[in-house]
């Protein structure tokens, strides 16, 4: 059979010509080193937590001390606590107004600034600067701007609804929780639609312009659709990161008035002061859930556009 | 890589045709949103500048009369600035080099031997906490740092490295993938141990992508809030921007002294960012496409 190999040259020998560098040598510790110690502090850190937290969820410990197994009923009494309630629903309605604000400003600033504009850089500059300052500090300077600086503009106006602080008004603290978020988060926003709109080749524009297209016109039939993929990321990153909301709502209203303004985060964050751990658990195990439907919508549509 | 060709190109051909007509409404349209970024910051700087009686009305668009350090000087000893600074800053530090050098020594491992089955399956394994987020693991990570004796900057700056692990491993295995071999293939001819390979061959050729999760650890690091003020036990040990909630709860109407706080907090990542703009401007961008 050896002998009849001549026929079909190049079918076996291509295969030796270059032997990949991992298939040379078969065990080589240096590998382990770099990834083994790596690997258990992740697992202690990362996933025994995890699991740790999962497990707590099934039992009515209050954080140290004895705990016996309750099985489901932190879960079913979950849903039927108002206080958790009021906290997701706060909590999505805040993270849905906010993308979608977010993602508005941030696409219309990175039209403006791929156009042929004056000050370019610096704009891009100013632009990006929300992305590197801390979310606390910020928070507490725009808590300033809403509990003195509005009310003051309000009475100087004449305007009724601005002069008392937005942050203590029960029905409009919200908003200023989703205008400090946006301002933090256009940033990262923007820079991933101006990556987008530097990919669209200019002979499309040019095209259009030839059939006589406005500027508008230009807007929503070439950008628009070779920009949907970008901003159904950008959509999903937002709204998974809006979720886990907490230090803007610290810095601002800290919950308030009342728990108006309390996020999904900060009441898990009650489990050790209010001994209610183990309920707590199953609070996060939902919120991870939750997360994790969201994180595979977006891996899904990852992978479709990479796929084009 | 592609990508950034592709954007070079589009901004050759974008500047020829643009010579000829700049859009001045657009510019004049940006220069305005800007204000919105500019008039807090603006704020914030004024504010600090005031003297104590001057700050007390609260009038945030009044520029300071007389210039005044004092509220630097009383925020300085109120909230043991250099200690908290200190402690930020070691604590980033530790993030930053944690993150570039257990995360690429991971990925290169990885990389090299994803023909075998355990290193693939850790590759996933790793990337399975990128859609963890903190809150869910926070209390059972109280609780065992507290047990581990951890409960300070150092298992802060542990937790921060951990975190960011999924999503620096994703970007630099897939950094790694785009390399040519030909380099690393002719120094192990030459006899270089993969210890030296990392070293001399693979490290220096992952600069751009360190860059990037430098920039990110940075950030996320220097910025973190919810992690220290969660896991640090000992007031005293307390990042800078955890010590500004002093300013909430005391003092509240001495604004020149939260603001002076506030701006010392800020500045510091502000200044590095300007300095650096443009090479963090191309490392946010690729992080942010990424992601």
């Amino acid at each position: 059979m050896t002998l009849t190999s001549p026929t079909k040259p190049g079918t076996k020998h291509r295969i030796v010509a270059t032997p990949h560098l991992s298939q040379r040598r078969h065990f080589d510790a240096t590998y382990l080193t770099f990834l083994v110690p790596a690997l258990i502090c992740f697992t202690i850190a990362i996933t025994i937590p995890a699991a740790m937290g999962v497990f707590f969820s099934f039992t009515d410990s209050v954080g140290f001390g004895e705990y016996k197994m309750v099985g489901l009923s932190n879960y079913i009494a979950l849903f039927t606590d108002p206080a958790i309630i009021g906290a997701y629903s706060f909590t999505i309605g805040f993270a849905l107004v906010t993308v979608v604000l977010t993602n508005a400003l941030a696409f219309l600033l990175a039209v403006g600034l791929t156009a042929q504009i004056r000050a370019r850089v610096a704009l891009r500059t100013i632009f990006v600067m929300p992305m590197v300052i801390s979310g606390i500090v910020i928070a507490y300077v725009f808590n300033f701007l809403f509990s003195n600086t509005l009310p003051a503009l309000g009475e100087f106006l004449g305007i009724e609804i601005l002069k008392s602080s937005l942050l203590s008004n029960p029905n409009l603290a919200w908003l200023s929780i989703v205008i400090v978020t946006a301002w933090q988060a256009i940033p990262s926003a923007m820079l991933i639609y101006i990556a987008g709109l530097m990919a669209i080749p200019y002979d499309l524009y040019e095209a259009s312009s030839l059939d006589g297209a406005s500027a508008f016109g230009q807007l929503k039939h070439v950008t628009l659709p070779l920009m949907i993929g970008y901003i159904g990321i950008n959509m999903i990153i937002g709204f998974k990161n809006f979720l886990g909301a907490y230090d803007v709502i610290v810095g601002l209203t800290n919950g308030g008035p009342g728990v108006k303004t309390r996020s999904i985060a900060m009441t898990i964050f009650t489990g050790f002061e209010r001994g209610d751990y183990a309920y707590q658990m199953a609070n996060a195990t939902i919120f991870f859930i939750i997360s994790l439907i969201i994180a595979l919508f977006q891996l899904r549509l990852t992978n479709r556009g990479q796929a084009k | 890589m592609s990508l950034t060709l592709q954007q070079r190109l589009n901004k050759r051909s974008r500047a020829r045709i643009g010579k000829e007509r700049i859009n001045w409404w657009a510019t004049i349209l940006l220069s305005f949103c800007a204000l919105a970024v500019l008039l807090p910051l603006f704020v914030t700087v004024s504010m600090a500048f005031k003297s104590a009686k001057q700050a007390v009305d609260g009038k945030a668009f009044s520029l300071p009369k007389p210039l005044s350090i004092e509220g630097f000087t009383t925020a300085w000893e109120m909230v043991n600035f250099p200690r908290a600074f200190t402690i930020s800053l070691l604590i980033t530090m530790a993030a930053v080099l944690g993150a570039v050098l257990v995360a690429s020594m991971a990925s290169y491992a990885i990389h090299r031997n994803w023909n075998k089955r355990f290193y693939r399956y850790s590759f996933y394994y790793l990337l399975g906490a990128m859609f963890l987020p903190f809150p869910v693991l926070a209390l059972s990570q109280v609780k065992l740092t507290g047990l581990f004796g951890l409960d300070n900057p150092v298992g802060v700056a542990i937790l921060h490295i951990m975190f960011g692990l999924s999503f620096n491993v994703l970007l630099f295995t897939s950094f790694l993938r785009g390399l040519p071999g030909e380099l690393e293939e002719s120094a192990r001819i030459d006899g270089a141990s993969s210890w030296t390979a990392y070293w001399r061959i693979i490290f220096p050729l992952l600069a751009p992508m360190s860059a990037t999760v430098a920039i990110f650890a940075f950030l996320g690091s220097w910025n973190d809030f919810m992690m220290p003020s969660l896991i640090i036990a000992e007031q005293a040990d307390q990042t800078l921007p955890v010590v500004q909630q002093l300013f909430q709860t005391q003092f509240s109407n001495n604004y020149h002294v939260s603001f002076a706080s506030y701006l010392m907090a800020m500045a510091p990542s502000v200044v590095a960012y300007l300095f650096t703009q443009r090479w963090v401007m191309s490392g946010l961008t690729q992080g942010a496409v990424k992601s």
